[in-house]
């Protein structure tokens, strides 16, 4: 198990290595950070001293290979926007981020996996057809769309929600939480929706499938000829057989939820990390966004490392350590 | 009305448990946080904005902009020196005595390497405190616009800056931030009491501020909220959550306006948007034209600028709220007149006469390098250029790429044909000289060089005489008026979006100013 984790880690680390270089050398067609750095009447000169001492004049692997020493002294450097050091800025924004995620996760789940089990049970009925249907909103419109929409109803015409912003929140030491109070929830609900809409409809889908098929497998038959409750079938042996690939794609998608809640974020106004990337990759603020892409590597990493380990809790018959 | 009741009877709770009036709040939104509250580190909209509130200059603006005293009571010049006499018992925010010693000192902290106003401040040559009110300014050779520079340096307290080490603005190579990025001690009319950074900024009026009572102002308390996405800062507006909206997307001020209890006002701004033509060069970078640059052909340049109509471009992509113009600067800078002003017309059979005088009877080949997230509509004027350019067989191919890349591309003067909006916060054509029409200006990528205009710039930096300065001016612009070194398309409206019971002042450099603002 211990030898599992440390090569997995260690196969990560090239990984990361690999694609933060390929995602630097991107940053070269960003544009140019310091006309954003200075007003339109500074000279030539001082913009070419700020090049300078900001070393943007040297090749992109140079650059790189400083970026990558830098980090690992526990140097991210300072934001050219906001002028605050990186990893501070990253650890403030990411309880917004962290909180926005698991209420949506929390939302897609629990509607998901329920109506994803009905829909595969009930497969004819009205309510499956509509729940079904309707679902389709959830991946075909983009989630902008889906955001000012609920904006548009729930804000502006019903007027029962703050339109963006994170309101209500408590200081717990660095980590902000907008989950104690009534105020936060109403904030995090719209967003949250919006978030999770699309991976609803995924989880809905999936569970579906998944339980139309083990209800045709024998040993359901056997579980029903037993004389097993509907429920423990439905929910105790059937749900459960079908979680497998489930806990993949909630896994990976989770990594994307927070990695890329960047829209959500912006029609909200969420002040998370995706907000913060946006704004960062508006101004070309270098530090931020090489440091935002480390950190979404070591995400999806730790996410995929929890994926595995988790196959094994839920279907003993996976040994972990041979794979 | 429910939740108005609510609120009214929450705001009656929090009047009755606190002895004091009730709280004129004006909360207000626009795109950008500020990004810094160091004065003198970042000189850009939302970060003066802010800071405006907190620090105060010698000299101000009022919302038609003419220059008003702030802590200077009064200016004079004489030759190559202006005396300030500074205003008396002006304190701080933390309480320290406002005098000479923190002008002299803020100069200093303003010409610093790493400020970003070191521009406005260029010809100060020195600073001296004639006693604890007076401060005697001298600049290399006469300055006549002086003031006009320095409305944006904002005094700050030599012992604060000592205390807390930020003598300077912060270096970006520097591995710590600096204190006075979050902390603040100004002498304005509102103090920070709480700051999250793109989230809220509480500014609490502060009570020992000298201009007390004598503006007509009645705000309380500023709570800025930044909203990046346009469609979610209307939508805060029209829930009634914000009050004020300083940058609504134009094509929703119809929306905002049409809604009970909300009002748009609007006013053209000092900022002109026009293309720039390479006639420096001598082969075109991106033209099928081999040989020779037929930019430098004045001709070319009086057919394109012929070809475009303006009037079209402010009816149908600007829908109505630009001015189309003839000028690379607006009126309320000094040097605009309307008769500099007036258009050159919208004529395509004399464009296509002249491009066949030139020799490109059949047109060329180009390419129109285009910010799409910096003007208004600016994508958009493009495509309508490149139509109408196309009537006179100019063949245009539009690169319209992001601000961050779009703007290297003039600075490195490697663009043929380009857009361009320029502002002026001197409110003076010598700030358009200096940058753009100057041969060696460093926004000027169209290598325009005429002799006389460079000797004009120079000359009205130093001329006292304001008659004679005037008519310099007037010359200069008549010679670029003849030689159409760019191509103006025209200026830019403001629009703000508020509340009915905030009559919140308009102001050409899109500034707001608290002390002005009243709600009713």
């Amino acid at each position: 198990m211990f030898a599992f984790i440390a090569r997995r880690l260690a196969q990560s680390i090239l990984v990361m290595a690999v694609v933060s270089a390929v995602a630097f050398s991107l940053f070269n067609f960003v544009g140019d950070p310091v006309n954003n750095m200075v007003g339109q009447d500074a000279t030539r000169e001082r913009r070419a001293e700020i090049r300078l001492q900001l070393g943007l004049d040297d090749p992109i692997p140079v650059q790189y290979v400083r970026f990558v020493s830098n980090m690992l002294q526990g140097d991210f450097g300072i934001s050219y926007r906001i002028k605050q050091p990186v990893d501070k800025l990253i650890l403030e924004r990411l309880p917004a981020t962290l909180e926005l995620v698991f209420v949506s996760a929390i939302i897609s789940l629990i509607v998901g996996i329920v109506a994803g089990v009905y829909t595969g049970i009930h497969r004819n009925s009205w309510i499956s057809r509509s729940i079904l249907s309707s679902s389709l909103i959830g991946v075909s419109l983009p989630t902008f769309i889906i955001g000012i929409a609920l904006i548009y109803i729930f804000a502006v015409h019903l007027r029962w929600l703050p339109s963006s912003g994170r309101a209500g929140t408590i200081d717990f030491g660095w980590w902000k939480t907008s989950l104690l109070s009534l105020e936060g929830w109403r904030s995090i609900l719209l967003p949250a929706i919006t978030l999770s809409l699309f991976q609803l409809t995924m989880i809905l889908r999936l569970v579906r499938a998944e339980m139309m098929e083990v209800m045709q497998t024998d040993f359901i038959k056997f579980a029903r000829a037993r004389g097993l409750s509907e429920r423990a079938i439905n929910y105790g042996h059937a749900l459960r057989n079908t979680l497998v690939p489930v806990i993949t794609i909630i896994g990976l998608n989770i990594g994307g939820l927070i990695a890329f809640s960047v829209i959500t974020e912006t029609v909200f106004q969420w002040p998370g990390t995706g907000l913060m990337f946006i704004q960062a990759v508006d101004f070309v603020d270098v530090p931020i966004m090489s440091a935002y892409l480390v950190f979404v590597a070591i995400l999806f990493v730790i996410i995929n490392l929890v994926v595995d380990l988790l196959y094994a809790a839920v279907d003993p018959r996976i040994r972990i350590g041979n794979a | 009305m429910k939740r108005l009741t609510i609120t009214a009877i929450a705001c009656a709770a929090t009047i009755i448990a606190t002895p004091v009036m009730a709280e004129n709040v004006l909360r207000w939104t626009s795109q950008g946080d500020a990004l810094t509250l160091d004065p003198h580190a970042q000189n850009e909209g939302p970060t003066i904005a802010m800071n405006g509130q907190i620090y105060e200059s010698l000299v101000t603006r009022d919302p038609l902009l003419t220059l008003q005293p702030e802590l200077a009571e009064s200016w004079t010049a004489d030759g190559d020196t202006w005396t300030f006499n500074l205003r008396k018992g002006v304190k701080f925010h933390d309480g320290a005595d406002f005098t000479a010693e923190d002008v002299i000192f803020s100069f200093d902290r303003a010409k610093a390497a790493t400020s970003d106003y070191k521009e406005q401040v260029a010809s100060i040559v020195s600073v001296t405190a004639l006693d604890d009110h007076t401060v005697e300014v001298k600049t290399d050779g006469p300055n006549p616009i002086l003031p006009n520079q320095i409305t944006g340096v904002f005094m700050v307290d030599k012992g604060w800056a000592e205390a807390n080490n930020v003598v300077l603005p912060q270096n970006y190579a520097e591995k710590e931030e600096s204190y006075a990025v979050r902390n603040t001690n100004g002498t304005g009319p509102f103090v920070v009491t709480s700051r999250a950074p793109d989230e809220l900024t509480v500014l609490e009026a502060n009570a020992n501020w000298w201009g007390k009572g004598s503006f007509p102002g009645n705000i309380d308390k500023i709570e800025y909220r930044p909203i990046a996405n346009a469609a979610t800062r209307v939508a805060a507006l029209l829930s009634g959550e914000v009050d004020f909206v300083l940058d609504p997307p134009l094509q929703d001020l119809a929306r905002i306006a049409s809604t009970d209890g909300l009002k748009t006002t609007t006013t053209p701004q000092v900022r002109s948007i026009f293309f720039g033509m390479d006639q420096g060069i001598e082969e075109l970078r991106t033209s099928d034209v081999k040989g020779k640059n037929p930019f430098k052909d004045v001709r070319v340049r009086e057919a394109f600028n012929l070809a475009i109509d303006k009037q079209a471009i402010q009816r149908v992509v600007m829908e109505g709220l630009s001015f189309p113009t003839a000028m690379i600067t607006s009126p309320g800078v000094l040097g605009n007149t309307p008769e500099l002003d007036a258009s050159y017309g919208h004529d395509l059979e004399k464009a296509k006469g002249l491009m066949a005088e030139a020799g490109y009877g059949d047109g060329f080949t180009i390419q129109l390098d285009c910010p799409n997230n910096r003007y208004n509509n600016d994508e958009k004027i493009c495509q309508a250029a490149v139509a109408m350019l196309a009537r006179i067989g100019v063949t245009v191919k539009l690169d319209a790429i992001p601000k961050a890349q779009h703007f290297p591309k003039i600075q490195k003067r490697t663009s043929d044909f380009y857009m361009l909006g320029w502002g002026v916060p001197t409110l003076d054509s010598h700030y358009v000289f200096s940058y753009l029409l100057d041969g060696a200006g460093s926004w000027n990528a169209t290598g325009y060089n005429n002799a006389r205009v460079n000797e004009i710039t120079a000359t009205i930096a130093t001329e006292t005489d304001i008659e004679k300065r005037t008519m310099l001016i007037d010359e200069a612009w008549n010679i670029v008026r003849d030689e159409k070194p760019y191509l103006p398309i025209h200026h830019q409206v403001l629009a703000w979006g508020m509340a009915d019971n905030f009559d919140i002042p308009i102001a050409a450099d899109d500034q707001p100013r608290p002390r002005f603002i009243v709600k009713n």
